[in-house]
């Protein structure tokens, strides 16, 4: 089993050692991974803040840098949804049209590559006793389709997955949105902290999110733990480093 | 109504940092609303409701015109009149008309969106006609001067002892009174009203094409009384709001109120036929019905945004909406508000004149999955940014970040330089990316990890960074992210 990792913007910039726990973990399920040449940012900031242009110049690169690449796992839902629910629309009338077509068909998150593709549901006992909150992201959830998933991954690894009311709520992200109306933005995200129950800490598969929601609880002084779902993984699968 | 829009980021500022306490009520409020509805989309086979329902307005929508004139000849035959309004002026001519033809001095007002957006209270209140709102909700923000902050529930922004402090001020009643007393003293104000006006305005939730019928729901009975007492009922409707059946109400009747407040079928639901006949006692000597366009003819010719048409105004997208709880709806400067708000006020009123609204959205998806008739509020939403970055709405300098944005992210060299910069400014690239200052006025600093992750094949061990081998770069070492 060979996979290629996309490993995002925010993967290379703020999430390197998710991004490694990610491939540690592939590897520890016997699955050899490359990580592509070339390879950037999916180009959703673009996309999302209406600059076309700019989006498809982004999306053509990575179409071309992940093309034979065999199946793509990223560590992150935002962006596995953009290539592949976006990219098919936004090359539509491309010359990469059928290489984005291609590629979306081939695209995973991360959590959703080992339990759907490789259906495995334990990738070790390593969280027995942790109480983990889990931070659905808005684009896993809805284009994705990804709910049980991770859920799947934590539980099988013996994590508790605390119920939380607001876990399928926005946690005010939204890329430039986070920049353009920040009260609102902290807001949003003050309401996902505001009803985290008792937990060792709060996870999910989007860098975005987790950028925002450490960025808060961070600002407010919470002390509160907040780590990418690859790390967690990693841990699961190894016992605490 | 003057449209505050283009204030969004403003008004939504100072809601939350005056009033924290709106962001509570209506979170609280959104969330009931939301639960029922939750409740009540899963005792039906929902999706396909859903998908029928955008089907019937879509079709309506894309024939719109047969469908108009079906209804007017109907409602005619029924008796009543039907006027035509290009624009709020226009509405405002008709009602002046009517006001002075019938001698008009006191209006009693059903619960309606579209008066509010044609400002008709404003526009009475200068004629010196009194105008008196008669849905609770809408009574109480008529006292406190406010327009309302909610397509159903106008008053969620208020708490119950702003309510009690309104009401003793006006009414009299104890500053503890109950809701059930405060209710009883709207009562007995609005019932001496209903007697005496010689108008009832009333919007309307649909108009049948095939049989002339104005449909109305509500839960208070106030609409029933404002249709029936007054001697003349005028139903201000938007051009959308047809159905081509009479069948179609069987769905649409339901959907709209399991979709707005979880009921199986609103309290009270009025099919109205014209003026009363000969052989009924109650009902009005004269029904006007004006049929309101006031830039709907232009959002339907629009390829991308003539969707949200299909709105029938439940408000479920608004409950649902994680920045709408955030402010409720008068920081957005427009009667409609939240995810539906944000993609008619550009089409309705112009898009330079309300463009913050738009960019009001964490593009979540939580409103296209409530919308009982599936209108795709993110793609209308990113429809209208592509719009404003076509029309060079947007700001200079963000226009140059996604230029400089788009070069490095397709220069792998380029963009492993920057992820070098990134690790070395650390956190003090606040001072060099005045973006940064805006996340950090409401974040701790961002943490980088140093480099970017390193390319190529691995062969086990642990990952290193792609440019320490080669450059030695400061910063450029992967270091564990605290």
């Amino acid at each position: 089993m060979r996979v290629s990792l996309f490993v995002t913007c925010l993967g290379d910039h703020f999430f390197a050692d998710a991004v490694h726990d990610a491939i540690h973990v592939l590897e520890g399920l016997g699955v050899q991974v490359d990580v592509p040449a070339g390879q950037t940012c999916c180009g959703q900031p673009a996309y999302n803040a209406g600059y076309m242009t700019e989006a498809v110049r982004v999306a053509r690169h990575t179409v071309r840098v992940l093309s034979d690449a065999g199946p793509v796992v990223t560590p992150s839902g935002s962006c596995a949804a953009m290539i592949r629910t976006v990219f098919p629309r936004l090359l539509a009338s491309d010359s990469a049209a059928g290489a984005a077509t291609d590629l979306a068909a081939r695209t995973w998150e991360l959590s959703e590559y080992i339990v759907r593709h490789l259906g495995r549901e334990r990738v070790g006992q390593g969280l027995r006793g942790r109480r983990i909150a889990y931070h659905h992201g808005c684009h896993a959830l809805r284009e994705l389709g990804l709910l049980h998933e991770p859920l799947t991954l934590l539980e099988g690894a013996g994590a508790t997955v605390v119920d939380w009311p607001a876990d399928r709520e926005c946690c005010g992200f939204g890329g430039t949105f986070s920049v353009k109306l920040p009260p609102v933005s902290a807001g949003m995200a003050d309401r996902k902290l505001d009803t985290l129950p008792d937990a060792d800490l709060l996870t999910s598969a989007d860098p975005g999110c987790l950028l925002q929601l450490d960025g808060r609880a961070r600002h407010r002084r919470m002390g509160l733990t907040v780590r990418h779902l690859a790390s967690v993984l990693r841990e699961g699968m190894d016992g605490s480093a | 109504m003057d449209p505050r829009s283009a204030h969004y980021p403003r008004l939504a500022r100072e809601t939350l940092e005056q009033t924290p306490g709106v962001r509570d009520a209506v979170t609280q409020a959104a969330l009931a609303f939301d639960a029922h509805r939750l409740r009540a989309y899963g005792e039906v086979d929902v999706d396909a409701w859903r998908r029928w329902a955008e089907q019937v307005k879509s079709h309506v929508l894309t024939h719109l015109d047969t469908y108009l004139e079906q209804a007017e000849a109907r409602l005619v035959e029924h008796g009543a009149h039907v006027h035509w309004a290009d624009d709020a002026a226009a509405a405002r001519r008709v009602l002046d008309e009517l006001v002075s033809r019938y001698g008009v001095s006191r209006v009693v007002k059903g619960k309606s969106m579209v008066s509010e957006e044609l400002g008709l209270n404003d526009h009475l209140a200068s004629q010196d006609v009194e105008a008196v709102e008669s849905d609770l909700g809408e009574y109480i923000i008529q006292l406190l001067d406010e327009p309302p902050s909610h397509i159903l529930g106008p008053a969620i922004h208020r708490t119950l002892d702003d309510i009690r402090r309104i009401f003793h001020e006006v009414h009299g009643t104890a500053p503890e009174a109950t809701p059930e007393e405060l209710c009883a003293a709207a009562r007995s104000t609005l019932r001496e009203v209903f007697l005496s006006a010689d108008m009832g305005i009333t919007g309307g939730n649909f108009v049948v094409a095939e049989t002339g019928t104005l449909a109305l729901i509500e839960n208070e009975g106030n609409i029933r009384i404002s249709t029936s007492a007054p001697r003349v009922h005028v139903a201000f409707v938007g051009i959308e709001k047809l159905l081509p059946r009479w069948s179609d109400l069987a769905v649409f009747l339901q959907l709209t109120a399991r979709a707005a407040t979880g009921q199986p079928v609103g309290t009270f639901v009025s099919l109205l036929h014209g003026p009363a006949r000969d052989d009924e006692p109650d009902g009005p000597d004269e029904v006007h019905v004006v049929f309101v366009d006031n830039g709907r003819s232009r959002v339907l010719a629009d390829p991308d945004a003539w969707e949200a048409l299909r709105c029938l105004r439940c408000g479920a997208c608004l409950n649902v909406c994680p920045v709408y709880r955030q402010t409720g709806g008068h920081a957005y400067g427009y009667v409609y508000s939240g995810p539906i708000g944000a993609v008619l006020a550009p089409g309705l009123l112009g898009l330079s004149e309300t463009l913050p609204l738009p960019f009001a959205s964490s593009l979540c998806g939580a409103c296209a999955e409530a919308c009982p008739v599936r209108i795709p509020i993110p793609e209308l939403l990113l429809a209208w940014r592509r719009r404003a970055v076509d029309e060079g709405l947007t700001p200079r300098a963000e226009r140059a970040a996604f230029r400089a944005f788009s070069a490095v992210a397709t220069r792998p060299g380029l963009y492993r330089a920057a992820g070098r910069l990134v690790a070395a400014t650390g956190g003090r690239m606040a001072r060099y990316l005045p973006v940064l200052g805006s996340w950090e006025s409401v974040r701790a600093p961002l943490d980088p990890s140093g480099g970017t992750v390193r390319r190529g094949p691995r062969h086990g061990g642990a990952a290193q960074p792609s440019d320490s081998d080669q450059t030695g770069a400061p910063g450029s070492e992967v270091e564990p992210a605290p």
